[in-house]
């Protein structure tokens, strides 16, 4: 059988630890991880340790930052929503330096993994769904019916809505892994025409791979935006049921 | 038809959803464009609006892909 595309994704344990039946080894991704974390924490602590009234370049960066994801819960959430900024800041930055760092070669990336994105999604979903239960109680399962909808249609709007709802965390997933695992397996589809197309037509793949890879970087900040926004916009349903906000699904 | 050649075709149908993506992607900028060009300073705001579609419909292709991924990995 021929390589299978997709065994750069495969992960293979360095340091074997199992702790209590539970396999926390230490692989690729981990490592990756704690450079992000790392990166993160440096850069960051490092914009804010000197706050001057005329920004140094990297306090201008991280305001900028700062400034765009407050807009973003803002826009989505209102005022409420502020008190969720760590929480959005961290997931934000984050899944960007994870994919943005992903794209160096040599290195991992980490969101390309189903079971991280998992973890994100459904964390992110069961606290909207804590968080609508905790403020409005049993009103929460009006969430199931979409404003303005007649009485009799509801035996049919309830059973899609919960589809609608239950859909969430998966399609939240996939969306980021997909595109994270698409991107690079097409970078190294074309890799491979490279190298098996000789020096006669070589070239082209490998030029296009150039312009894959700007493609790349676009979409590695357009999915840790969207991740982000849409983060915001189910918190934002439970924050608000039936709120002015449009829905994005 | 054996099963590997029933996979393979099976895999090339999935890959077939991008059709719709396409449709969907030329869609939106072609409204963005159409949107611009009657209003032009409002182009921040339909941009936000279009990454986020563009990015929507696009995640919907991939769907087709991961789909052809579980069929690669079903094969033996």
């Amino acid at each position: 059988m021929e390589e299978s595309p997709l065994h750069p994704f495969e992960l293979h344990n360095y340091i074997p630890i199992q702790l209590f039946g539970l396999d926390i080894s230490i692989n690729k991704a981990v490592i990756m991880m704690w450079v992000v974390v790392g990166l993160t924490a440096f850069l960051l602590v490092k914009a804010g340790a000197s706050r001057r009234m005329v920004p140094t370049k990297l306090q201008s960066l991280a305001e900028l930052l700062v400034g765009f994801i407050r807009d973003i819960i803002l826009d989505t959430m209102g005022k409420d929503g502020m008190r969720f900024f760590p929480f959005i800041a961290t997931l934000f930055v984050f899944i960007l330096f994870c994919n943005i760092l992903g794209l160096i070669p040599g290195t991992f990336t980490v969101t390309s993994q189903i079971v991280v994105t998992a973890a994100f999604a459904l964390f992110v979903y069961s606290m909207s769904i804590v968080l609508g239960f905790v403020l409005h109680g049993v009103k929460f399962l009006g969430i199931l019916v979409p404003p303005g909808t007649p009485g009799w249609l509801l035996p049919l709007m309830m059973p899609i809505e919960l589809v609608s709802q239950l859909a969430r965390p998966l399609s939240l997933s996939v969306r980021l892994f997909a595109n994270m695992t698409a991107g690079h397996t097409i970078l190294g589809v074309l890799f491979g025409l490279t190298i098996t197309g000789g020096l006669l037509i070589g070239w082209l793949p490998f030029a296009f791979t150039v312009a894959m890879n700007v493609l790349e970087v676009g979409i590695a900040i357009i999915q840790a935006y969207i991740f982000t926004i849409l983060t915001c916009v189910y918190l934002g349903d439970a924050f608000h049921l039936h709120g002015a906000e449009g829905h994005a699904h | 038809m054996d099963a590997a050649a029933a996979a393979l075709v099976g895999m090339g149908l999935a890959a077939a959803g991008f059709a719709g993506a396409g449709v969907g992607i030329g869609y939106i900028f072609g409204k963005m464009i159409e949107a611009v060009a009657r209003q032009p300073e409002a182009e921040g705001r339909v941009g936000k609006y279009m990454w986020i579609g563009f990015a929507l419909v696009e995640a919907i292709a991939l769907y087709g892909l991961v789909i052809a991924f579980i069929i690669m990995g079903l094969r033996k």
